[in-house]
């Protein structure tokens, strides 16, 4: 089917060069030159001298940035935790829709995900911000509480406090599980669809329950394209910039919120490529676990995407 | 006339129905609030007070707005162009040919998929200020060029996959029918390969085109005071304040992708029937 | 009506008093949006039978069994299991179980594990469960694949799995979705006896969907023949093939030569059918027929019972009838060489084509036709069936 390249040679060349030239000029040569940073040291306001130092590394595993890398890891795992939970019963909802339904109710998983996300990061926010619609309803709900209260003669409710829904943690887990939760969606989507229907209805009709059904039948064979859904969304998540600073308070910060100051503001170039490369590791890492997993089941049923 | 539903038909049961009505709230009450609240008019309350296009016109006679979405027009049909083109080279040469290296330049091509959108935005800002400083004095357009680039460079290996996957399903007896009676090289890729390969051109080009303009942390890093995408400009506004005029603003940004997709679609439906030769 | 008339030829049915049935579906239907699948069934299955539900595809067949097994729900009617009504009763908590036509054996347990499922959710204890599913393997004779992996075993040995996976459970009915359609030629002739032996053996109540005839006919007790989603007929293999009810099943089982006719005599010991394709011999049977005098009639005929005779001037005496009746002259156009038997296409006078079938009796036909001869056809008086619908 492939061709070895002697077959034609022109083709091949005049066809191969301009990508290969472009992704290596404009993407690894960009990359490298960040990976070379990241052994330098800062001199002057534009020069970096690259020394081969290790002190770049040394200082992101100090407590105050090991803190912030744990802390990422512990929000991004959190939030595809939560996306999983959230998400797997609407991939399941989708597989088994009629054929009528099931194209609509993609599409409606879909939107969000081809949405701007600051588009959909300002929506969130404009929820819930302090006179937002989210507190505007717990107010409206309060006055009425303490309107029927008053009417069956107790004593009304205190005085409305309004929530703190944005500039915290929770704020920036609700928002990266508001922006991933399609992530997480489609590959757990496409391994349920691969399943083959008869075993769950094997299982049902050896005598096992809906939630034993799910846990010993479909959780398993699902398995390859669940971990491709956790690692799709983990890795964005884990890398994001956005929501961290537009809904995170002083303490939600994430790794890629650091970076950006080191090159945006603190004009800490070296220690910055430093964090980056970190964050690039972690990614691979969690790419390569992906594919080793994959390898290690054997299954058939579902590789994710 | 309903009956009890069936083991497998889950959507039918209403613990399901529930959470799926609780997921769509969740995912669609902000954008239709914020949707229905471009046309509020009232500045501060989020109590519907009656329709009004006001914001809409406060927003095409902001210069800056209106500049800043024509840049993210621009620069998104220019990268497309820039991906659609070098995505189809990269999948073409790697599903045609063998050749020492191949598993590591399809690696590479895929790396800007999975490389976090910080690490490429930073990659990019050392490398337009130190190694390619872009002029900044350049006519329009051709000052977005740093971000042209950057773009292309993210956009390209999504279309080399959506090609990909349509290449998969090219059937090779039509193009060695089409040497078989005389065709060479390019006249064979011109008459059977590239009429095959329209429909995923086209949804390479479409997504591209959505990611290009959904793009903010690239862009942030890579653009400079004179050349302010909307995306940037929208973040830079919504720093100060939540107003109706960002909502108006997001609305047609909205509305544009929505309908870019609904394209997208339409397309596919048509093509799907095609599937193999 | 069609059933009445069925047992008029054979004297077996309703001779017996009827058991308790094990399973009986009283008026049911099940409609899918709207095609209706199931049209208002009513079926009892005895305890000990091995039932084939019969039909082409889209007659309903497998939704009735999936009802039965809980995995669809009907619209209406009622559906019994050894008297008890299951109403919604999940498929979890039914006394029966099924051998899918995927086999659907989970690929991610070994084959071990896969018998023993369904005793695990009943909660039987470890050693029991281990003697049970060794005592079912051994059934299956898979004795020695206890350890193996689905993906290392064949498609027959699969099916196996899935068979012992079901009876070890020890269900008051199995139930078999078209059990051998998914194993090559060889292995289903093979299968066939040992599902029955397998089913004489465990003593279980069987039934099998299926659409091939001869796999009905050949291990089934009691066979259904489904069309359109109601029941056409209901009855042992050979009454079904030797006294259908009616065109369809007269055609859908084994093969059949249907020739249109008006009925010109009908008494206690003779009836007279005018077909205008045999003009002018009428077709004789000794014995009454349903039906009118005048009415029109099909009469159906069996190609091997129907005999070849060599040209000559004068019909040929068919078997049990007066001279000039029940015989057709006409050109043979082709032969169909199986093996065992031939099968003649002859062209009479009206240009309609005749199926005759002989058996390969002599490794030298002596008497052999040939493409392109002239010959006579003939069939005893007992052959014809006369048909209403």
């Amino acid at each position: 089917m492939a061709l070895p390249v002697s077959k034609s040679r022109l083709t091949f060349w005049v066809t191969a060069l301009p990508p290969l030239i472009w992704v290596v000029v404009f993407f690894l040569a960009p990359l490298a030159i960040v990976w070379a940073y990241s052994f330098g040291v800062n001199k002057g306001l534009t020069e970096v001298d690259i020394s081969g130092t290790f002190a770049n590394y040394a200082r992101a595993i100090e407590p105050l940035y090991l803190e912030i890398f744990v802390k990422s890891i512990v929000v991004a795992a959190l939030t595809t935790l939560l996306c999983l939970i959230i998400g797997f019963p609407v991939a399941l909802a989708i597989v088994f829709a009629s054929a009528r339904w099931r194209p609509w109710m993609l599409m409606l998983v879909m939107l969000p995900f081809w949405t701007n996300l600051l588009d959909r990061t300002y929506a969130l926010i404009a929820v819930l911000r302090e006179q937002g619609f989210a507190n505007f309803t717990y107010k409206w709900l309060w006055d009425q509480t303490s309107g029927i209260m008053a009417l069956i003669g107790l004593a009304p409710l205190t005085d409305w406090q309004p929530m703190h829904l944005l500039y915290n943690n929770f704020a920036v887990i609700l928002g990266l599980v508001y922006v991933h939760l399609p992530f997480m969606v489609l590959p757990l989507y496409a391994a349920l669809d691969r399943l083959d229907r008869s075993l769950i209805e094997a299982s049902l009709d050896l005598g096992a329950g809906h939630m034993r059904t799910m846990f010993s039948v479909v959780v398993p064979l699902a398995l390859p394209g669940i971990i491709s859904g956790i690692i799709i969304t983990f890795v964005p998540a884990l890398g994001a910039y956005l929501t961290p600073d537009l809904m995170g308070g002083p303490d939600s910060q994430m790794i890629a919120n650091v970076i950006e100051r080191q090159f945006k503001r603190a004009n800490d170039w070296p220690f910055g490529a430093a964090l980056s490369f970190l964050l690039l590791y972690a990614t691979f890492f969690m790419i390569a676990l992906r594919a080793v997993l994959a390898r290690g089941s054997r299954l058939e049923a579902g590789h994710g995407i | 006339m309903a009956t009890h539903p069936a083991p497998l038909e889950y959507n039918r049961r209403w613990p399901m129905r529930l959470w799926l009505f609780g997921v769509f709230f969740f995912l669609y009450a902000p954008l239709v609030a914020l949707i229905a609240f471009s046309f509020n008019n009232s500045k501060r309350n989020i109590v519907w007070q009656g329709f009004t296009l006001d914001y809409y016109k406060k927003l095409f006679n902001n210069n800056e707005l209106m500049l800043a979405f024509a840049n993210s027009l621009t620069i998104a049909a220019c990268a497309t162009l820039i991906a659609v083109v070098l995505g189809a080279m990269a999948a073409i040469i790697l599903w045609r040919f063998h050749f020492w290296g191949k598993s590591a330049a399809e690696g590479t091509m895929a790396l800007p998929i999975v490389v976090p959108e910080i690490c490429m935005g930073v990659a990019m800002l050392v490398f337009f200020t130190r190694v390619m400083p872009w002029p900044t004095d350049l006519a329009w357009p051709l000052n977005l060029g740093a971000i042209i680039i950057a773009h292309a460079t993210f956009c390209f290996p999504f279309v080399a996959m959506v090609v990909r996957a349509r290449l998969e399903s090219f059937n090779h007896e039509e193009e060695e029918a089409a040497r078989d009676l005389g065709a060479n090289d390019w006249q064979a890729f011109r008459d059977v390969l590239l009429p095959h390969l329209m429909p995923a051109l086209i949804a390479g080009a479409l997504l591209s085109f959505t990611l290009s303009l959904d793009d903010f942390v690239i862009t942030f890093f890579t653009s400079g005071p004179n050349t302010v995408t909307f995306p940037v400009k929208v973040y830079s506004m919504l720093r100060f304040s939540v107003t109706p005029e960002v909502n108006a603003a997001s609305t047609m940004l909205i509305v544009l992708t929505v309908a870019l997709m609904f394209v997208m679609m339409a397309l596919q439906r048509r093509a799907a029937p095609t599937g193999k030769g | 009506m069609s059933v009445d008339q069925a047992s008029l030829g054979h004297v077996r049915a309703g001779a017996v008093e009827k058991a308790k049935p094990i399973i009986s579906f009283r008026n049911v239907v099940k409609t899918f949006g709207t095609t209706v699948a199931v049209d208002d069934v009513s079926l009892d299955i005895e305890a000990g039978d091995f039932f084939a539900l019969l039909g082409p595809s889209g007659c309903g067949k497998t939704t009735l069994l999936r009802m039965l097994a809980g995995l669809e729900v009907p619209t209406n009617g009622q559906i019994l299991i050894d008297g008890v009504d299951m109403g919604t009763t999940p498929p979890n908590k039914r006394p029966v179980n099924m051998v899918f036509q995927s086999y659907a054996v989970f690929p991610h347990m070994t084959v071990r594990d896969n018998v023993g499922y369904g005793l695990r959710m009943d909660g039987v204890p470890k050693d029991l469960r281990a003697e049970r599913v060794r005592e079912a393997l051994e059934l299956v004779q898979l004795g020695a694949l206890g350890g193996r992996r689905p993906d290392q075993l064949s498609g027959g040995q699969r099916q196996r799995v899935a068979l012992a996976r079901a009876l070890v459970k020890k269900p008051k009915v199995l139930l078999l979705d078209e059990p051998l359609s998914a194993l090559d030629a060889k292995l289903r002739e093979a299968m066939r006896f040992e599902l029955s032996q397998l089913q004489q053996t465990v003593g279980i109540t069987f039934i099998m969907v299926t659409h091939d005839q001869n796999e009905a006919l050949a291990i089934a007790s009691q066979i259904a023949v489904m069309n359109k989603g109601s029941i056409s007929q209901i009855g042992k293999p050979a009454d079904l093939y030797e006294f259908p009810a009616s065109r369809f099943v007269a055609d859908f089982i084994g093969s059949v030569n249907m020739l249109e006719g008006r009925l010109t005599k009908d008494e206690p010991s003779e009836a007279i059918v005018a077909c205008p394709e045999l003009a002018p011999f009428p077709v004789h049977m000794p014995h009454a027929v349903p039906g009118n005098v005048g009415a029109p009639v099909w009469i159906a005929i069996r190609p091997e019972k129907m005999n070849l005779h060599k040209n000559s001037v004068e019909p040929p005496q068919a078997p049990e009838c007066p001279s000039a009746h029940n015989v057709a002259r006409g050109v043979i156009k082709e032969i169909s060489y199986l093996g065992d038997i031939s099968i003649y296409h002859v062209a009479i006078a009206s240009g309609r084509m005749l199926r005759v079938s002989r058996p390969n009796r002599s490794r030298w036909d002596q008497e052999g036709f040939d493409w392109g001869e002239t010959v006579w056809v003939s069939w005893a008086g007992s052959s014809p069936i006369a048909l209403l619908s």
